[in-house]
């Protein structure tokens, strides 16, 4: 690593895995959202990186693309949460392996 | 690399490790608030402050507050019987070890292709608003309107099965 | 013909339209047929000999064509006015005998068609027509003669009828056939170029076939067969007896008047063809040979009728015997003398075959001589004309057509150089005709009554053809005579003049007188033995009781029947049994060889179908199956599953996207 960039890209990188194998990994459907969140955050970190070691960083394009991905982020994981909630009042539980009625 | 760089990192990394392994969901919560911290962190080492400053309200303070709303509400706290871990938690780590290996690669193959400006931008929150409210106005509205269906979706969802909730 | 044809598709219960129009269609040919005659008769009278022909082309082949065609000359024309007489008055006769009976009109329809195919006999002007005519004939003989075909001996008679004379077609067929081939043609007369024609004859002659017979005489011979066997001549003569079974009508026409004498009239026709390249003698070896036959049959089968009892039985053989008497007029006198003969015995046998059955229908179907008797009174009309009929036949001199026509045969018979055994024979035979008829004549008229019922005469629709036949009887005798002998140059073309003076021709008158000794010698024989006397039906016959030995062989047909049946049918059962067995074990085994191959074939091919192909599908359709479900458990509806699928594909696609990109 002999530039601080691939040292974040890479640190982006372990950490949006660490998010994806939990995901995939664990049964509770809350588990998966805090997977998805973490994966969204390394996404960020990449942007913030790249925007203060790429070129033209006065035009301020990773800066507000993440300050847009923060704002969606916090919106997904609100409903995200909700509708947890409504299935889990419906059936309830919140395994991901006993969800698996496709019907309506 | 300064040091402080490694310890943000590790202190992010071990954040998001213990939010998938623990046991319990609360402690999971109250991991991945720690790791959002050491992002917030991370963001400030990169003078990225106000996106630091905007982590830290949005993700810790919101965030995280309503996992824990969440973990509450659907009883996280029992114990399921079969286990934590799915059936198949090897697949899952199989892959999730296959996406870092190939975009560890990517990153190691091309850092030399970057050209890397050691300028520290100055930032002002004044830059950030004219910003937005210039140049990125479109984006800025739609997400404003993203924001409210998503609030009104959100209570929709949730209040809907109250409806129907036996008294 | 026509006639038949129509009555064919008639239902049962059109009896009166069913006689009428076989009558009236007969009636019509009479009509026809005498004008023929009265056209011939005219174009002799102006002195040339008449012979017009109507001919059309049947079929080619190969550059030679076979054509058929009518023929209208003296003899075609004499045939023609009595077959269509003498039928007319049988079938009146017939609507009076079969009306009891049920098949009427079956009956009409067979008749109907026997007398197209006899007119059609005598007026084809092709061999080939003739032949194909005979087989029709044959045909309705054999329809006729079994007519009630449930009783089992009457289909049994019909059957050897048709065999009996199946076996003379043949040779004849043999003949027509060798004729074609050497001659070109089967036309008799074709304004020279026909097989009669000179032209042909001359060919014919010159051919030589063995056993010193020329061509000619050879294929004569060969048709003759043909005749020998239509007309009931030794040794084919076995059917006509049993052909009694038929309907007395039948035995009448057919066996009496006309079919029988199809065969004596085809060697009439084909005559030319006999007496061509005649020896020094005076006569053909061909000819040699009819004269022969006829006169052997002629006492043969006078010798048997003296010893029979059912009274068909008894004119069936006196047929046969008078059959050999005008084939041995044929051989040694000539066409005209034995037509004559035929023509007369047309009638008279006729009418004694009516009469005959006029008797059995007042007996009520009684057959056996020996049960009848005194019949003179109680069927007077039927008496008279039996009587007339039975001494025309014997030949009784002057007044009767049978003496005159008798009288002609045996002249010619003594008058042959060549050969002299004949004249003996015809003489004997003779003799033995006057006898049996006597013995016949007392048995059933004469003395009294041993039946059961009391007889009664028969209707008038019956005895007025017997009256009408009774009169041709006696008439016809006189265009015959010597002294007139119209008939004889009719046929032969020449002019006939009216004068006593044939009568001095030497030895002419001492044979009239030899002839009416010997019949009135059988006529005396016969009634000393017979005469009032009726011997009760158990006891033996007079003759019986002084030669039994010979009496039973008599009786018994001389015992041809059996010699027959010993060798030519047993050779035929023992045939049949081999080619039987050829067919179930031959043919058959091979046969069932080659289906046990192809049932091992379809079983092979079962295996084949049961295990590779639709165990090959049914695999492929079993993995096609699973590989569904493998799909299928994509869709599980499991979150984390789907999470992990699309990793894998953002991963994949990464590394596409890299190792495309790598410079």
């Amino acid at each position: 690593m002999t530039t601080p960039l691939a040292g974040y890209l890479l640190v982006a990188a372990l950490l949006f895995a660490i998010g994806l194998g939990g995901a995939l990994v664990r049964r509770n459907a809350i588990l998966v959202l805090i997977g998805i969140e973490l994966m969204l955050n390394a996404a960020n970190l990449n942007l913030i990186a790249f925007w203060r070691y790429g070129p033209h960083p006065e035009a301020l394009t990773g800066m507000m693309f993440a300050i847009f991905s923060i704002a969606v982020a916090a919106a997904e994981a609100a409903v995200g949460l909700g509708l947890v909630i409504a299935i889990y009042r419906h059936t309830n539980t919140t395994e991901l392996d006993k969800i698996d009625r496709m019907k309506g | 690399m300064s040091p402080i760089f490694y310890l943000l990192a590790a202190i992010t990394l071990a954040g998001g490790l213990a939010s998938v392994l623990l046991k319990h969901l609360v402690h999971c919560a109250l991991a991945v608030t720690v790791a959002f911290a050491g992002l917030a962190l991370l963001f400030l080492e990169l003078d990225a402050q106000f996106a630091g400053f905007a982590q830290i309200l949005v993700y810790i303070g919101a965030v995280a507050i309503l996992i824990v709303f969440a973990i509450l509400l659907t009883r996280g706290s029992e114990l399921p019987k079969g286990g934590v871990f799915s059936s198949t938690w090897l697949v899952g780590l199989v892959i999730a070890a296959g996406v870092f290996a190939v975009l560890g690669w990517a990153v190691l193959a091309s850092v030399n292709a970057i050209p890397q400006s050691n300028i520290v931008p100055s930032v002002t929150v004044h830059d950030i608003g004219i910003a937005l409210v210039g140049r990125y106005v479109l984006p800025l509205e739609i997400v404003a309107l993203l924001l409210t269906a998503a609030t009104i979706g959100a209570v929709i969802v949730a209040m809907h099965e109250k409806k129907e909730r036996p008294q | 013909m026509l006639a038949s044809g129509v009555i064919a598709l008639l239902k049962q219960p059109h009896r009166k339209l069913a006689s009428s129009l076989a009558i009236g269609s007969l009636g019509f040919s009479l009509l026809l047929s005498l004008i023929a005659f009265c056209h011939v008769v005219s174009g002799w009278t102006h002195g040339a000999a008449v012979r017009e022909t109507v001919g059309f082309t049947w079929f080619h082949f190969e550059g030679t064509t076979v054509d058929l065609g009518w023929v209208l000359d003296p003899l075609s024309a004499i045939m023609l006015v009595m077959v269509a007489v003498v039928g007319l008055l049988i079938f009146i006769y017939s609507v009076g005998y079969m009306a009891h009976d049920e098949n009427f009109t079956r009956f009409f329809c067979f008749l109907s068609l026997f007398a197209g195919a006899m007119l059609g006999v005598v007026i084809s002007n092709s061999l080939l027509l003739l032949f194909m005519c005979w087989e029709i004939v044959g045909l309705t003989s054999y329809l006729l003669i079994g007519f009630w075909y449930q009783k089992p001996s009457a289909a049994a008679a019909a059957k050897k009828a048709f065999v009996t004379t199946r076996v003379g077609d043949i040779f004849f067929f043999l003949g027509t056939v060798w004729l074609f081939s050497q001659t070109g043609t089967l036309l008799f007369y074709n304004h020279g170029v026909g097989s009669l024609d000179p032209l042909s004859l001359a060919i014919l002659t010159t051919q030589h076939a063995g056993l010193g017979l020329s061509a000619a005489g050879a294929i004569a011979l060969l048709i003759f067969a043909g005749a020998v066997g239509k007309s009931g001549q030794l040794p084919l003569h076995v059917w006509l007896p049993d052909a009694m079974e038929g309907p007395t009508p039948v035995s009448a026409l057919i066996h009496a008047a006309t079919m029988v004498a199809a065969g004596v009239y085809l060697v009439a026709r084909v005559y030319p063809l006999m007496s061509i390249g005649a020896a020094s003698n005076g006569t053909t070896a061909a000819l040699t040979v009819v004269t022969w036959v006829g006169a052997a049959t002629a006492v043969f089968a006078a010798l048997i009728a003296i010893a029979q009892n059912d009274i068909k039985r008894i004119l069936a053989y006196s047929t046969v015997s008078q059959l050999g008497y005008m084939m041995a007029g044929l051989g040694l006198g000539g066409v005209a003398v034995g037509m004559f003969h035929l023509i007369t015995h047309a009638f008279f046998k006729g009418l004694l075959f009516l009469g005959a059955g006029s008797v059995i229908h007042g007996c009520h179907e009684e057959q056996d001589v020996r049960r009848m008797g005194g019949l003179r009174a109680d069927m007077p009309l039927t008496f008279i004309t039996y009587a007339i009929g039975m001494l025309a036949l014997c030949g009784f001199p002057i007044f009767f057509s049978g003496f005159w026509s008798k009288d002609g045969i045996l002249e010619a018979a003594k008058h042959s150089s060549a050969i002299k055994g004949p004249f003996y024979l015809l003489v004997f035979g003779a003799l033995l005709t006057a006898f049996y008829m006597t013995r016949q004549v007392c048995y059933v008229f004469l003395g009294y009554w041993r039946g059961h019922k009391p007889a009664h005469e028969s209707p008038k629709i019956m005895t007025l053809p017997l009256a009408i036949l009774a009169f041709f009887a006696m008439a016809l005798g006189l265009i015959g005579t010597p002294a007139w002998p119209w008939f004889h140059a009719f046929l032969e073309g020449r002019a006939a003049k009216f004068s006593f003076h044939g009568f001095v021709e030497p030895g002419l008158l001492l044979l009239m007188a030899t002839s009416s000794l010997v019949v009135f010698l059988g006529l005396g024989f016969g009634w000393w033995l017979y005469g009032n006397k009726s011997p009760k039906p158990e006891e033996p016959d007079a003759l019986e009781k002084s030669v039994p030995w010979l009496w039973a062989a008599l009786r018994d047909r001389l015992y041809v029947d059996e010699f027959y049946g010993m060798t030519v049918i047993a050779f035929y059962y023992w045939w049949a049994r081999v080619a039987d067995w050829l067919d179930r074990r031959v043919w058959g085994g091979i046969v069932s060889f080659v289906a046990w191959l192809f049932a091992l074939w379809a079983q092979l091919n079962r295996l084949l179908d049961i295990n590779w192909v639709d165990g090959g599908f049914d695999k492929t359709c079993g993995e096609i199956s699973e590989g569904g479900g493998l799909l299928a458990s994509l869709q599980n509806g499991r979150v984390q599953s789907y999470l992990r699928i699309l990793a894998v594909a953002v991963v994949a696609l990464a590394v596409i996207l890299f190792w495309s990109s790598r410079p």
